[in-house]
């Protein structure tokens, strides 16, 4: 039966670490690769390490694999916007048919800040109150 | 058909295309993002290979490199692109 569930956990896993290695070739764009590889990437590892708790069937090594997938899935995010972030400002083009960018005309190339009409609202605010 | 027969004649395998597959995408890429994308799952992918591993040889002294692999792509990542940002600045 254990070995029966290591089995199952364990070609799941490689299924989707397969599928994400198939989303990076087949992907026409950078994000979209980025998109493609934190996600099935993560839950593809994370079943693999949990078909070796599984096996191990030990306290202390059902902590280290918890503690490994809590950290792959704290940092996947992390690390998946830092490099989009750092793409889209160093000017990687967006595939051809996307047909939504929602930071177009946003943001400064010199200094690399952000506007929104979130951080204009309460200037005007302020301005109000300062005339009155 | 064993565990580790499965394990070692069937899952190994599949990782090892999905590891070829990356390394294309690493030679090929258009821009240096892609290669930094496809050097986070290459390790990414031995993590994997590793937990795997430690199964077929019944080692599990394996699993702390695996947690210093993750350690180490999240850093390589991070690294990466702040100086992805500093340079076109």
């Amino acid at each position: 039966m254990t070995e029966i569930t290591i089995g199952i956990l364990a070609s799941f896993g490689a299924i989707f670490v397969l599928l994400a290695a198939v989303g990076l070739i087949r992907m026409p764009d950078t994000y979209l690769r980025i998109s493609v590889t934190t996600k099935a990437a993560t839950l593809g590892i994370g079943l693999l390490l949990v078909a070796a708790a599984v096996f191990f069937k030990d306290l202390s090594i059902t902590t280290k694999v918890l503690a490994i997938i809590l950290f792959i899935l704290l940092t996947a995010p992390v690390s998946a916007h830092l490099i989009g972030r750092a793409s889209y400002f160093s000017g990687v083009k967006l595939w051809k048919d996307s047909v939504l960018d929602d930071l177009e005309g946003k943001y400064d190339k010199s200094s690399h800040k952000l506007k929104s009409d979130i951080e204009e609202a309460p200037e005007k605010k302020t301005n109000q109150s300062g005339e009155d | 058909m064993t565990l580790y027969d499965f394990l070692y004649y069937i899952i190994l395998p599949i990782l090892s295309i999905s590891v070829i597959l990356i390394i294309i995408r690493f030679l090929k890429g258009p821009s240096i993002v892609d290669r930094v994308i496809a050097l986070d799952l290459i390790i990414t992918t031995g993590i994997g290979i590793i937990a795997v591993y430690s199964i077929i040889t019944n080692q599990p002294t394996f699993l702390d490199i695996a947690m210093i692999l993750a350690l180490i792509a999240f850093l390589g990542t991070v690294a990466f692109s702040y100086y992805l940002e500093k340079r076109n600045k």
